[in-house]
């Protein structure tokens, strides 16, 4: 089972004159599902790619697994895998390829790629170089990339962006079987409804803030009131 | 960690290699236009022929290494396998050995410009294919560093030769003398502590750079 957890306290990052996050704190425990809910510029990408260590915060600290984001970075990097706006991918290398380089990096070896390719539907243009994708594929790759990684948290960005109604499905299946297995994952997302469903936990931000946070059934209900 | 570095570098370098057709095409040019400059003088061509070649290079080695960071940062790629994790100093090593290589065939591919164009041709083979080895590993190491700095800015076309070129200067003036004692002869035995100093720029240029890294890439 899973024992790790996610900790903020007082994290605030700054992009120039303009705080992206301000005073943001919560705790995640472990084998959870965090919906991380706003509106565009409220903060959720950037708290979560302050968690993922991409960037550092200006102020406050967060851990994971017990390890310092700013500190602790190649342990918390070990335990995590983030699905960002950004997919990640080399335009000019087949889906196949790379999730190879992945693998390589990670030491791991290539027979499951296939396997991880078929589990998103690519295994049919497995072959084929990531510039002829369309979005919603691009974002399945990413999916296959952050399952390559079995990581004990994940962090996931818009998860449900660009994808097509299969591909929702496809994300619920993901978080399901993940949080089957006792990840501990964070899912930003404008999907309150469905998001909402497969959370135990979220959190709303606003210009930067934590508005509200409580258990995922009662979301809705501040959604409303939003 | 290094060998999935170059091998990752070595496939991005192969899928985009109809880029080093035009560099080297920018790089023969470039030599055809020094000789323009010069005029119909022969021995003048030939004793400034070296001096040439590795402006030549130069030139065109800010196209690659500027290319080279070009797939890193169209989907942040880089910012991907540093999360995976993956050590920086490996990262760095791998771009800057297949920087390297691919510097060092544009300079073997001009060789045979500069002979046609200059008349400057040599029989020590070997000894100015380890110059042009050593001159491009003291092009590609900083040039790769320079390069992963200036990725994210605007102007980096601009910058990446603005910052890389006073520091290489060592390195290019022994790589050019060097070669030209190969090629218009050396009785004094004088081109080996040339290449000696290469050699020397090289290695803190590499040892240096690698440790560097992982602050230009990382934030």
């Amino acid at each position: 089972m899973n024992d790790v957890a996610i900790d903020a306290e007082r994290l605030a990052r700054r992009y120039g004159r303009r705080w992206a996050l301000r005073d943001v704190s919560f705790h995640v425990p472990p084998a959870t599902v965090m919906m991380v809910a706003g509106r565009n510029g409220a903060g959720k990408s950037t708290l979560l790619r302050v968690l993922s260590t991409a960037i550092r915060p200006d102020a406050g600290k967060a851990s994971i697994g017990g390890f310092d984001v700013v500190r602790d970075r190649e342990d918390v990097r070990k335990l995590t895998a983030m699905l960002s706006h950004q997919n990640y991918l080399y335009e000019s290398l087949t889906a196949k390829e790379n999730l190879q380089v992945a693998a390589d990096h990670l030491g791991k070896r290539r027979n499951g790629v296939g396997e991880l390719l078929a589990q998103v539907a690519l295994d049919g243009r497995a072959d084929d170089v990531v510039s002829t994708f369309s979005a919603g594929m691009r974002k399945r790759l990413s999916f296959a990339r952050v399952l390559l990684q079995e990581p004990r948290v994940v962090l996931l960005d818009e998860p449900y962006g660009a994808l097509d109604p299969p591909g929702f499905d496809l994300v619920d299946q993901v978080i399901r079987d993940l949080k089957s297995r006792g990840t501990t994952i964070l899912v930003a997302t404008h999907q309150w409804d469905r998001a909402a469903r497969l959370s135990d936990m979220a959190l709303v931000l606003e210009a930067g803030s934590v508005v509200w946070q409580g258990a995922a059934g009662e979301v809705m209900a501040h959604e409303v009131k939003a | 960690m290094l060998t999935a570095a170059l091998r990752k570098e070595l496939l991005l370098q192969w899928r985009t290699r109809s880029q080093l057709m035009a560099v080297f095409v920018f790089g023969a040019t470039t030599l055809l236009l020094f000789s323009f400059g010069i005029g119909p003088n022969a021995e003048m061509l030939r004793t400034f022929s070296s001096g040439f070649l590795w402006l030549g290079l130069l030139l065109s080695s800010t196209l690659t290494l500027s290319e080279s960071f070009h797939a890193e940062m169209e989907n942040r790629a880089l910012e991907g396998l540093l999360l995976l994790p993956s050590d920086p100093r490996a990262l760095y090593y791998g771009k800057a050995i297949a920087n390297w290589l691919q510097l060092t065939l544009l300079g073997c591919a001009l060789v045979p410009v500069m002979v046609v164009l200059y008349d400057a041709g040599t029989t020590e083979l070997l000894k100015l294919l380890a110059i042009i080895l050593l001159g491009t590993a003291g092009l590609s190491a900083p040039g790769t560093l320079y390069a992963a700095m200036t990725a994210q800015v605007r102007a980096k076309q601009t910058l990446l030769p603005l910052l890389l070129f006073p520091l290489i200067v060592p390195a290019l003036l022994a790589s050019v003398k060097a070669t030209s004692l190969t090629i218009l002869g050396d009785p004094m035995h004088q081109s080996r502590s040339w290449i000696a100093l290469l050699a020397a720029f090289d290695l803190i240029y590499w040892s240096l750079c690698g440790l560097l890294y992982g602050r230009v890439v990382e934030e």
